[in-house]
């Protein structure tokens, strides 16, 4: 296999008012083309950051990483060509139509006028927007928001997408829809790499995890292997190994979620 | 054309839709304005001011100056609202050239500061303005630089704040002493000495200057081109700046 994303020695330190944080302390992972990666973490484990970094979006202060075949540093636009990005906390312009966040985006991705209306359409179709195109992203529900962003970051059918918590705060049906999606998007082709504080959509979607706590990867292989290497045995819950691995249970604001 | 050209316009004709939307963006900038036309204007109808032209030639340019310094310098505000919302971030990540996100604002703001000029003009005219009509697009062209300097300005600090409770008191407090200190309502010729020497420091003193003898038609006048020069300077210095920090910033 080969790797459509690898760091070395990653690391972000922010200035902040109250002295320096170092949110992310020198990560080195590698994503193989095509699997879904799960990126698991505490609260403020550095997982956004780091795909902040991974995204172009915040400059690293030290450490390399080529992303979709593209040094991160000296070649940002090329890799912006080739990845899409789902933040925490979305993307959309409440007061914007539907539609017109859809055209815009594939705009930005260098189709012309005709094209992008056409790639609207179809990635509504794909999403189950249609009935949407004309709203505002306002009178989306939370479920229909994330598809929206998703369908944003599908616009120029990246080689790699990175979603960050995209299922949080989501309904069980929502979650499994999103799921089902995620799967698909996959199966078409698309490497995936995701963050989620829920460690059974981990168990049901990733081939790989990476654990990351304090800034650096603490644990990373198969959920099997994880499970059999930290938990104790192949059928130990991926909860017991997470708070095996970190000392502590997945820390969230959201209720826990339904252990089906 | 070339990309940054075009992924401008893009991101203009978004914004452009969005304030056309809300119609109220243009009468709230123009309240103030309008408020010292009406109510401050006929004040100084026989004061003698210290120079050359009618007190509505006088005013009125410090106005436009006025209304391109307050509604530019918080256009950051707007970009405030949308990094909440993650959409600055949305959109860095595209390949869509960063320096255009700001262009496009910047060009969009300074239309809407174009159409309130026109506004503010007419109601001037209606008190009583008579200037040539070259001197007042000179002037328009002055206070449509201006606004550009600013809100590229004011855009590349939006993005380096994350509160609008950080970025409120830091505009207000360039923008109030450097409207007084720019001779907007009243000439600085009419200052004690230690006043307009501070007052020189001051870039927008000569664009003030700059409007006020374009509008009373002195073209030859030498404190119109120490105005054009100054708006150069200045927005090359600003856009440089403002386009440097803004696509360095972590949003
Ligand atoms: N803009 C910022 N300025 C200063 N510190 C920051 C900033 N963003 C994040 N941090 C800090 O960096 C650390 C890592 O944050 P990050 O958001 O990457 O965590 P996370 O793993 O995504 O957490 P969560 O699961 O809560 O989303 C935290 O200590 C956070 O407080
Ligand atoms: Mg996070």
């Amino acid at each position: 296999m080969t790797a459509i994303l690898s760091t070395h020695d990653l690391a972000l330190t922010f200035s902040t008012k109250r002295g320096p944080v170092e949110a992310v302390r020198g990560i080195d992972l590698a994503v193989e083309q095509g699997e879904i990666l799960g990126f698991l973490g505490p609260n403020g484990a550095g997982k956004s950051t780091t795909l902040r970094m991974l995204t172009t979006l915040l400059a690293p202060t030290r450490g390399t990483a080529t992303v979709a075949g593209h040094d991160l540093a000296t070649q940002p636009r090329a890799v912006r060509r080739k990845i899409g990005y789902v933040a925490q906390s979305g993307g959309l312009d409440p007061q914007e139509r539907v539609r017109s966040e859809l055209v815009l985006q594939g705009r930005f991705y260098r189709l012309s006028r005709a094209e992008a209306e056409a790639r609207a359409e179809e990635l509504a179709v794909d999403l189950d927007l249609t009935e949407l195109l004309d709203r505002t992203c306002a009178e989306l529900s939370g479920g229909q928001r994330r598809r929206l962003d998703i369908a944003m970051a599908l616009t120029h059918r990246p080689a790699l997408l990175f979603l960050d918590e995209p299922t949080t705060g989501l309904d069980p049906g929502s979650r499994a829809d999103l799921w089902e999606l995620v799967r698909r998007i996959r199966d078409e082709g698309t490497t995936i790499f995701l963050t989620t504080h829920y460690l059974d959509e981990a168990d049901a979607l990733a081939d790989r995890l990476v654990i990351v706590d304090h800034g650096e990867v603490v644990a990373e292989g198969t959920p099997a292997a994880l499970k059999e290497r930290y938990g104790g045995s192949p059928e130990a819950t991926l909860q017991d190994t997470f708070i095996a691995i970190t000392g502590h249970g997945p820390r969230r604001e959201e209720p826990a979620p339904l252990t089906v | 054309m070339p990309t940054v050209l075009a992924d401008s316009l893009l991101v203009f004709e978004r914004y452009a839709r969005q304030t056309l939307r809300s119609r109220i963006t243009l009468i709230f900038g123009l309240m103030q304005p309008m408020l010292f036309l009406g109510f401050f204007g006929p004040l100084l109808q026989d004061v003698p001011l210290g120079r050359e032209g009618d007190s509505w030639q006088i005013l009125v340019p410090g106005l436009l100056v006025q209304l391109a310094l307050f509604s530019s310098s918080f256009a950051g505000f707007g970009i405030l609202i949308e990094k909440q919302h993650g959409i600055v971030e949305r959109m860095r990540v595209t390949p869509v050239s960063r320096t255009a996100l700001l262009l496009g604002r910047t060009l969009r703001d300074v239309a809407l500061l174009l159409v309130q000029s026109v506004i503010l003009v007419l109601a001037g005219v209606a008190f009583g303005l008579r200037a040539p009509l070259l001197g007042v697009l000179i002037g328009f062209v002055l206070v449509a630089v201006l606004a550009a300097s600013l809100a590229s300005l004011s855009y590349a600090f939006a993005m380096r704040v994350n509160t609008p409770q950080e970025f409120a008191p830091v505009i207000n407090s360039i923008n109030l002493p450097a409207m007084l200190l720019s001779g907007i309502l009243l000439p600085m010729a009419l200052a004690p000495t230690w006043l307009d020497v501070i007052s020189h420091l001051i870039p927008f003193r000569y664009l003030v200057d700059g409007v006020r003898a374009a509008f009373v038609g002195d073209y030859g006048d030498s404190a119109l081109a120490v105005g054009a020069l100054a708006a150069l300077l200045l927005s090359a210095a600003s856009l440089t700046l403002g386009t440097r920090l803004f696509r360095r910033a972590g949003a």
